[in-house]
């Protein structure tokens, strides 16, 4: 195990690159009483797109702030692009874009001068910087207010600039933490777009909270709960071990109690787990999805329902989610809607 | 010093930017005009303030005493400022998170603490350049001609001392997350080396112990010698970024 802020971990050449982009093993993290993470292991591929998953306060935020040197871990080792982490490590920092969750800025400077000042440290110059910075406000949407102050750019356009000064130098590793919360739906479109690109030539380490999100960008996951590693893989993996069955009636309008008696008649067969009705639809989580296919039809033609769909619902990672983790119970919860975080007795 | 240069560069632009270097400018431009006229005019103040009721015979003035008027304005202003400066530095760019900003980029913590520190010091010493020449002109018009090379020097030696004071906030900034604890730190670090300064073979390698041989060259009178004071000044705001980095290579953010 190699200490953490250690020598060990100088850049690794080329011919050699780890299996792992980013690796971390027995990673800990306590403030004072407080676990906020519980020896997390992770490796993740190169050139993959990895969903950091879990609820607020499960510890994502926490280890990616280890990743990025932003934080000491009281136990474990971690190795971004093969460097070990530490506090002040500038060659970690070469091949690493970051953005915070809460991207903060100079509010005196220019969106330009920032993507320049970023640049710059990262060792690009000249034609080459400007063209860049041009590249990247115009992905991010930001070219006609590269000249603004950033004091009064929105929380939206921050984070764009946030996303742009991440990716600026074409970085190995890009770690972003919640990179669409301020988001409109179409800029998370776009940028979950523009973070999808990368796929293949670096290894983007996203964390987040939106489930949807993850699914549509991301090929493997993990699953954080309490500052534990829950689950870890491929995210179709995952969704084939972890998702209940489930199926989905579109019962024609105009049919309410026929409708009401079926629901009854679902909710009371042995082989289903939950049943429930969401805007005109019935969704059924069944134990076996070999039962559910042959003996929910039966019940729907006994309660005289005609329907306008039948389907197999594609299970998503909201299913797998609440399979492994389930509802935060109220007991756990702060006064903030947060997941408590796990208090430890020895120190 | 990984990413000095640029970081320098930010930490200037964001001097003039944020209206600290012109500010800064003005209010020690102020300070050097005023100081030979205030040593000029305060016989005539005083008599106009007290008029019959009092006697007051004070000595003609002279460049001398313009001199000292404006080596205790800088003195004193000068500090204050240098402790207004720096507070902030640190402190609160690890409070409002744009420190995490650039440390998460190929940015050394040691270049971190350095531009911030010459960024300062420039400011510092384009404001102390200011002062002394317009200390030296007021003095020339209203007394007479100081050597230029004497003067020039007596303002180097202002502006070490200055220096080391916004040295010492700064290790404050670095120490605390809080810029309002970090002036503390500065003023208290003021008040306790002016205490000290009257201790005999200590008191001269302090930065107010500058006051002296800066004084001798600026009139061109024999005086002790700036070497030692200049050289300990030196040592101590090395010193003192010294520790500041060991400090914060320690610190998260």
């Amino acid at each position: 195990m190699t200490a953490p802020g250690s020598a060990a971990g100088a850049a690794t050449p080329a011919a050699a690159l780890p299996p792992a982009a980013v690796e971390a093993r027995g990673l800990t993290k306590r403030f004072g009483r407080i676990l906020a993470l519980d020896r997390l292991d992770l490796s993740v591929p190169p050139g993959s797109i990895f969903g950091l998953l879990g609820p607020n306060g499960a510890g994502k935020t926490t280890a990616i702030r280890i990743l990025t040197g932003l934080a000491r871990p009281t136990d474990g080792s971690a190795s971004v692009g093969g460097v070990a982490v530490g506090l002040d490590r500038p060659e970690l920092r070469r091949g690493i874009g970051y953005l915070d969750q809460d991207p903060r800025f100079y509010g005196w400077m220019r969106g330009r001068e920032l993507l320049e000042l970023v640049g710059r440290l990262h060792g690009l110059d000249g034609v080459h910087l400007r063209t860049r910075v041009d590249e990247m406000l115009e992905q991010t949407g930001l070219s006609e207010a590269a000249g603004r102050r950033i004091g009064g750019y929105s929380g939206g356009m921050r984070q764009r600039l946030g996303i742009a000064q991440a990716m600026l130098h074409r970085p190995r590793v890009l770690i972003l933490d919640e990179p669409v919360s301020s988001l409109d739906p179409e800029g998370r479109r776009d940028l979950l777009g523009l973070i999808g690109s990368l796929r293949g030539d670096a290894t983007v380490l996203i964390s987040t909270h939106v489930l949807s999100d993850v699914e549509r960008i991301c090929d493997r996951v993990a699953i954080l709960h309490r500052g534990r590693l829950v689950t870890e893989g491929p995210l179709q993996e995952l969704l084939a071990a972890h998702a209940r069955p489930i199926f989905r009636l579109v019962p024609a309008s105009g049919q309410e109690q026929r409708v009401a008696a079926l629901v009854d008649a679902l909710r009371a067969a042995p082989w289903s787990t939950d049943v429930s009705c969401t805007g005109g639809a019935i969704r059924v989580t069944v134990s076996d999805p070999s039962t559910g296919a042959v003996a929910i039809l039966p019940l729907v033609v006994a309660a005289g329902v005609t329907l306008d769909a039948f389907e197999r619902a594609r299970p998503t990672l909201e299913d797998v989610f609440l399979e492994l983790v389930g509802p935060p119970k109220p007991e756990d919860l702060d006064g903030r809607g947060f997941v408590r975080p796990r208090e430890v007795t020895d120190r | 010093m990984t990413g000095f240069m640029v970081l320098l560069r930010k930490e200037l632009l964001e001097q003039w930017r944020t209206t600290r270097l012109p500010i800064v400018a003005t209010v020690f431009l102020l300070v050097g005009l005023s100081s030979p006229l205030l040593a000029r005019f305060t016989p005539e103040i005083l008599q106009a303030v007290g008029g019959s009721q009092f006697n007051i015979s004070l000595p003609t003035p002279t460049a001398a005493d313009a001199y000292d008027q404006l080596a205790k304005n800088v003195g004193q202003f000068g500090a204050l400022i240098a402790v207004l400066l720096a507070m902030g530095a640190v402190a609160t760019e690890k409070e409002r998170g744009t420190a995490a900003l650039l440390l998460t980029k190929p940015a050394g913590r040691g270049a971190f603490l350095i531009a911030k520190l010459v960024a300062i010091a420039t400011t510092l010493g384009l404001a102390t350049l200011i002062a002394a020449a317009g200390g030296w002109f007021y003095t020339l018009v209203l007394f007479q001609a100081l050597d230029v090379a004497g003067f020039a020097a007596a303002a180097v030696l202002m502006w070490l001392s200055l220096v080391a004071f916004a040295a010492i906030t700064l290790l404050g900034s670095t120490l605390t997350r809080s810029a309002v604890a970090a002036a503390g730190i500065g003023l208290v670090a003021f008040v306790v080396i002016g205490i000290v300064s009257v201790v005999p073979g200590l008191g001269p390698y302090l930065p107010t112990g500058l006051g002296a041989p800066a004084r001798s060259l600026a009139l061109g009178l024999p005086g002790p010698d700036a070497l030692g004071p200049a050289v300990a000044a030196v040592v101590l705001i090395v010193a003192l970024v010294a520790v500041s980095w060991l400090a914060f290579r320690d610190q998260e953010l």
